[in-house]
């Protein structure tokens, strides 16, 4: 069933427009984010659908009811904060129940909800504190405890994390997955970050210039981004793109970028198939095998130029068909600066684009 | 030196002469030129603006015949204080022979209600303005700050003509009015500021909560405002009570305020100058204000900086 609908949704702040014509579903218990680099209108979608923004067209559905023009308390929605806005004068407690005595609820029903949220938070022993008196990590649990007792069938973050250091945020990250198999609420997530977007997600909407790019699985989009910015932002370290030329030789289908040519007969290619021209050719870093043997469609011999060690993992920087190029190895098996190294890759897991409009080929 | 240090490790370090080697905390100097000059230009400043008060109070603790020996610093011989006791009870103003005090009630009577009324009109302005953007907002808004540039002089006669109509002309009533409206710009200004200063995720996150407009402005916005408040009721205590101008057009001398009051007695053209009890009711006109400052100084630093963040 779906749980939010969101149906041509545009908004404009004056000549601004900052979403345009948007179409979102969420299925009831998905754990959608929403994922895009500062001004892409992810945050701004968030608002509308929290009803902290006017839209300027378009409808919203929660549930099924159409709430375009309900006030925020009214939806079915509760939200965290990236900056926790816990009311600094009240207590831990008093944050909690804040919304609940709006809602005239009665007394022991505020308590029955307050503790148990404070139960699966593991907030009880803060109750009766200041949020100034509480850590990073502690106030962002009150945040979400203050959305929890509002017993809502939709949860809003935006950007719950990016204000807690990173060991915090991975702590925070678990718990948050953690509380979706629990409550099984539809949960609806804003970041910028890929790392938070591909381990909390059921699907993704990637976007930018308040347009959704690609909206699938994170492993559809990290594996078959459809177009070359979807490629270029998630991955961390990104994408290796090489501009050239697809080309037909001796009857089979080619990439030539000057010195590097790289076979393309297995490539995955969309419907309309092999077309010559100018295309990007991209590869993740990891799906370059370093000194791994002969058995890859394409090797190459290339000099190593910069190791750059990352703990785990090592990124080695080289240079193919005349453009900068990584790939990431264990790092047991790292490589020396100035060492040449045989490198190879399987075309089938690469992605091509066109250069002139981006789209995956 | 390195392994020296090392090896008198868990003893105190032994500082021999000869060796000036930089260690732990830079020594000051306590009289540096960089203090003297400092802590000099304080004082001299801070003495060319207590010489007046020291003079005023001197003098009004002298008596006439000793103030006429012309020794304008020297401390009182004899120390009086019938010139506070006059100044306050028994100086003449036009027909009034009950000195200040009459009004002193007047001007607490004046300032009370109109720094109440125009910080919570202004208060709740600012918080409109700040965080619910309102269709027309920032229209009003200009119109309200182009407002306090228009000079009083230009206003004073329409606003004679509107009080008349009202009904409240010469009334206490009518100052306050005045007074409330004249303040109605820069306090919004100021409340604005803040709110806007206030993070945004606050107020939605009331929004989400349930709460309205009055709500979140008595819950959420009124006890995080302190400072401001303080802010706004220092200025507008102080600039309502020493106003001379509104109080000498809109009152009648039953109702003046105590600066119109005190101008009176200075500015008398009959009978002795007494220099004694000008100083002590000039001293009694500004006490209050100087009280204000004295309570609130640290709170009103507080609130101005917080309210310059974010414009």
């Amino acid at each position: 069933m779906t749980s939010v609908l969101v149906r041509d949704l545009s908004l404009n702040f004056g000549a601004v427009e900052v979403l345009k014509s948007l179409n979102l579903e969420v299925a009831e218990g998905e754990f959608l984010v929403l994922l895009g680099p500062s001004g892409c209108g992810k945050s701004t979608l968030l608002n509308c659908i929290a009803g902290l923004l006017d839209v300027s067209a378009g409808q919203i559905f929660i549930n099924g009811k159409n709430v375009t023009w309900n006030e925020p308390k009214d939806r079915g929605i509760g939200m965290v904060f990236q900056s926790y806005a816990l009311y600094p004068q009240m207590t831990v407690e008093g944050n909690l129940s804040f919304g609940l005595k709006n809602a005239r609820l009665p007394r022991d029903e505020i308590a029955r909800r307050i503790a148990r949220a404070a139960e699966i938070l593991q907030i009880e022993p803060l109750l009766q504190r200041k949020p100034a008196a509480l850590s990073g990590g502690q106030r962002q649990r009150v945040a979400i405890g203050r959305a929890l007792v509002r017993d809502v069938d939709v949860f809003l973050f935006d950007e719950p994390l990016s204000n807690l250091d990173a060991k915090l945020r991975s702590e925070l990250r678990i718990e948050i997955k953690r509380l979706h198999q629990k409550l099984a609420n539809t949960m609806i997530y804003v970041t910028h970050d890929q790392i938070e977007a591909l381990t909390l997600a059921d699907r993704i909407a990637v976007m930018k210039g308040g347009i959704i790019q690609q909206f699938d699985s994170p492993k559809t989009i990290y594996n078959r981004p459809v177009n070359r910015f979807v490629a270029d932002f998630i991955g961390s370290p990104g994408m290796n793109f090489i501009e050239g030329e697809l080309e037909t030789r001796d009857g089979a289908p080619w990439f030539v970028a000057g010195d590097f040519r790289a076979p393309v007969s297995n490539y995955p290619f969309d419907g309309k198939g092999f077309r010559q021209g100018p295309a990007s050719f991209g590869i993740r870093p990891e799906h370059v095998g370093v000194n791994t043997g002969d058995g890859w469609p394409f090797s190459a011999r290339v000099p190593v130029e910069v190791v750059e060690p990352m703990g785990s993992d090592t990124l080695v920087w080289t240079r193919l068909g005349g453009q900068s190029f990584t790939m990431r190895v264990t790092s047991e098996r790292s490589p020396r600066t100035g060492e040449t190294v045989t490198i190879g890759f399987d075309p089938l897991n690469a992605s091509l684009f066109d250069t002139e409009t981006g789209e995956r080929l | 030196m390195a392994d020296v240090r090392t090896a008198s490790v868990g003893q105190v370090e032994p500082r021999i002469a000869g060796h000036d080697e930089a260690w732990g905390p830079r020594p000051r100097r306590i009289f540096s030129r960089r203090n003297i000059v400092l802590y000099g230009a304080l004082v001299i400043v801070s003495l060319y603006y207590l010489m007046p008060l020291y003079v005023m109070i001197v003098t009004s603790l002298k008596t006439m015949p000793e103030i006429r020996l012309g020794n304008v610093f020297a401390p009182p011989v004899e120390i009086t204080f019938e010139p506070w006791v006059k100044a306050w009870s028994t100086a003449c103003t036009g027909l009034n022979c009950d000195g200040l005090s009459r009004g002193f009630w007047n001007s607490v009577r004046i300032t009370i209600p109109s720094v109440i009324i125009s910080i919570a009109i202004a208060s709740v302005n600012g918080y409109a303005l700040a965080n619910w953007r309102f269709k027309g907002g920032n229209t009003f808004f200009t119109i309200l700050i182009v407002g306090a540039f228009i000079p009083y002089q230009v206003m004073i006669y329409p606003i004679v003509i509107i009080l008349r109509e009202m009904g409240v002309y010469g009334t206490l009533t009518g100052l306050i009015i005045v007074h409330t409206i004249f303040g109605m710009p820069i306090n919004t200004l100021l409340f604005r500021n803040y709110f806007s200063s206030l993070p945004e995720e606050l107020f939605k996150a009331a929004r989400v909560d349930g709460a309205g407009f009055w709500g979140i402005y008595f819950r959420i916005m009124l006890p995080m405002s302190l400072p401001i408040f303080v802010v706004s009721m220092i200025i507008q205590v102080t600039g309502i009570w020493n106003d001379f101008l509104f109080g000498v057009v809109y009152t009648k001398p039953d109702t003046y305020p105590m600066t119109v009051q005190l101008n009176n007695i200075v500015n008398s053209v009959q009978g002795v100058k007494e220099y004694n009890v000008n100083m002590a009711a000039t001293i009694l006109t500004g006490l209050v204000p100087l009280v204000i400052y004295f309570i609130s100084g640290k709170l009103f630093v507080r609130g101005i900086a917080a309210g310059a963040v974010k414009g």
